[in-house]
């Protein structure tokens, strides 16, 4: 069953320019995307193409002007039901200080619970629970501002899982992270996909994350231009440098090996297979450096 | 430089006094400041200085932090000390006449007595801030003030403010310390000139810092909202607060600490 349900729907900031004189500015133009349960979604684009509008779209924070977004089978435009569509749709936000509410992790993590008016024993339950599951159970007496980066983020992260969402939406949650907290966010998002069974959809900047997605969604001026497995994305290499985007590394290497007459696949993401390629084509006397 | 600022001086420990019911705490508190305004003899106000040494010495807080406590009152007690000394009058000769400067002994006397009792008062109100961690503090505020809630009081919101304020101090502590530093990479000068310059000196602090602390508020609403947040309505807490055996014996402590002076002012 599709947990995401997004159909022809557009979205326009309005703003009042100095004379009072209103100007919608159109971020999505016609967008139709549905994701299915525990589905693993990467979404790709640069700044400004609409990818955080259409996150917002999500779990209500904002309701399209035309189209209907569907959570779960629940209309996102049903005020009454606002609270059953983000309990669905957890978000988490880039910078992990704007968004932890309380001076200690735990009363942190059970902030969502203690509005949605849950009973105190069932809290303290989901609080240690979501706590564990990524990883900072020690750190429950903290104060958050005392914890690194990646810890805060898997704080935040804990904060939404105590809602036992079905899906998680992620805005560029390792862009504010150094190596090592972005190592740790994408391990707890990847074991909340394999484990748990969590839809996920991310929104990144770095190929690499994308790489490991079951799906990649490309959006370019509010409009979805690719949607397909990461191996298809990955190996359009012109396309992505049009439109201003990066390949993974791996991926650059085989385009201008194959540009010198190297025949390398490149809808290999694997690390391991692609060395193994590489060492293969070399083995073979297959230099192909033509010139 | 900025970093090592603590919120408030709570100091943390297992101690009975910490351990109380943080509700139970603040309203003993607030009785303790009747009582001390009752006791209106010498022996009254010592038995409270005892009394609150000995609270003291129980939570493990060391007896330097009352004199901490009395410092940022001390101009005040200075200068209602000195105009008590000059203008009050009492019966009998002045024991000090010097112009129009005249002193009474029982002017002496009053004074002497009020400045005890500010001591006395301030050591033992601080007590509560000492043992009782901020949030726990707001989390009692709010309980206590929750029947005002009935004529419309915003009692959560109140307390929403103070947590939010609380958790937000040193993060923005942080980034006052990194527009500082920014600044003085492009060439501000903090250190010189008179103080109007050196007021001016920190526009460019503050402006960046206001305008980062409402991205930060805009952030924080969004989250906050992703969380489900709608207000006080329907809202259960984490923490439940329970009374337990020591808040027993602690009221009854109080209650007997108060039985004392009252009897103790009626028999002297």
């Amino acid at each position: 069953m599709d947990i995401i349900k997004v159909e022809n729907v557009d979205f326009s900031y309005v703003s009042q320019n100095d004379n009072g004189k209103q100007i919608s500015n159109k971020v999505l133009k016609n967008i139709n995307i549905d994701i299915p349960e525990g589905q693993f979604l990467a979404v790709l684009g640069h700044n400004g193409c609409g990818k955080s509008t259409m996150a917002k779209l999500f779990n209500g924070l904002l309701i399209p002007q035309s189209g209907k977004v569907f959570v779960d089978g629940i209309d996102t435009a049903d005020e009454n039901r606002i609270f059953d569509v983000r309990q669905t749709v957890g978000m988490v936000f880039q910078n992990p200080d704007n968004q932890i509410v309380a001076t200690i992790v735990e009363e942190d993590v059970a902030f969502a619970l203690e509005n949605l008016g849950v009973l105190p024993n069932e809290i303290r339950k989901r609080v240690d629970e979501s706590l564990k599951t990524v990883g900072m159970y020690e750190y429950r007496d903290h104060a958050p501002h005392k914890l690194s980066g990646g810890q805060k983020q898997r704080v935040a992260i804990a904060g939404v899982l105590a809602m036992r969402p079905k899906c998680l939406v992620l805005d560029e949650p390792t862009a504010m992270l150094d190596p090592k907290g972005r190592k740790e966010i994408i391990k707890t998002i990847k074991m909340l996909n394999k484990d748990f069974g969590t839809t996920v959809i991310l929104i990144t900047h770095y190929m690499e994350e994308a790489a490991q997605a079951d799906r990649v969604v490309v959006m370019e001026q509010g409009e979805v231009v690719l949607d397909n497995i990461p191996e298809r994305i990955f190996s359009q290499v012109e396309f992505m440098k049009k439109i201003g985007l990066d390949v993974p590394q791996t991926i650059e290497l085989f385009y201008e090996l194959n540009k010198n007459g190297f025949s390398l696949n490149l809808e290999i993401l694997d690390i391991e297979e692609q060395a193994e390629q590489l060492a293969d084509a070399i083995k073979g006397g297959n230099y192909g450096i033509s010139n | 430089m900025l970093r090592d600022i603590t919120i408030g001086q709570f100091f943390p420990g297992d101690s009975p006094v910490h351990r109380m019911d943080s509700r139970l705490k603040l309203i003993l508190n607030l009785a303790f400041l009747v009582i001390i305004f009752i006791a209106d003899n010498y022996l009254a106000l010592g038995i409270s200085a005892a009394f609150v040494l000995s609270l003291y010495i129980i939570s493990g807080i060391s007896l330097k932090f009352i004199f901490r406590s009395l410092k940022p009152i001390m101009p005040l007690i200075i200068i209602t000390s000195v105009l008590n000394l000059f203008l009050l009058t009492g019966e009998g000769e002045p024991i000090f006449k010097l112009g129009f400067i005249t002193i009474y002994w029982q002017a002496i006397d009053t004074t002497a007595f009020m400045i005890l009792r500010l001591f006395v008062l301030i050591a033992g109100m601080s007590l509560l801030t000492y043992t009782t961690s901020p949030i726990v503090l707001t989390d009692a505020i709010e309980r206590l003030l929750s029947p005002l809630k009935y004529i419309r009081f915003p009692v959560h919101e109140l307390a929403m403010m103070m947590t939010i304020a609380m958790r937000f101090i040193p993060t923005l502590i942080e980034e006052t310390d990194k527009i500082v530093l920014a600044q003085k990479a492009r060439g501000a000068n903090f250190e010189e000139g008179n103080l109007i310059t050196r007021i001016k000196a920190f526009i460019p602090i503050i402006v960046p810092l206001f305008v980062s602390a409402f991205k930060r508020a805009n952030e924080l609403a969004l989250a906050m909202e992703c969380r489900c947040y709608h207000g006080g309505d329907g809202r259960t807490k984490l923490r439940q607060p329970k009374l337990a055996i020591v808040d027993l014996f602690a009221f009854l402590v109080f209650l007997l600490f108060t039985i004392i002076i009252i009897l103790t002012n009626i028999y002297f």
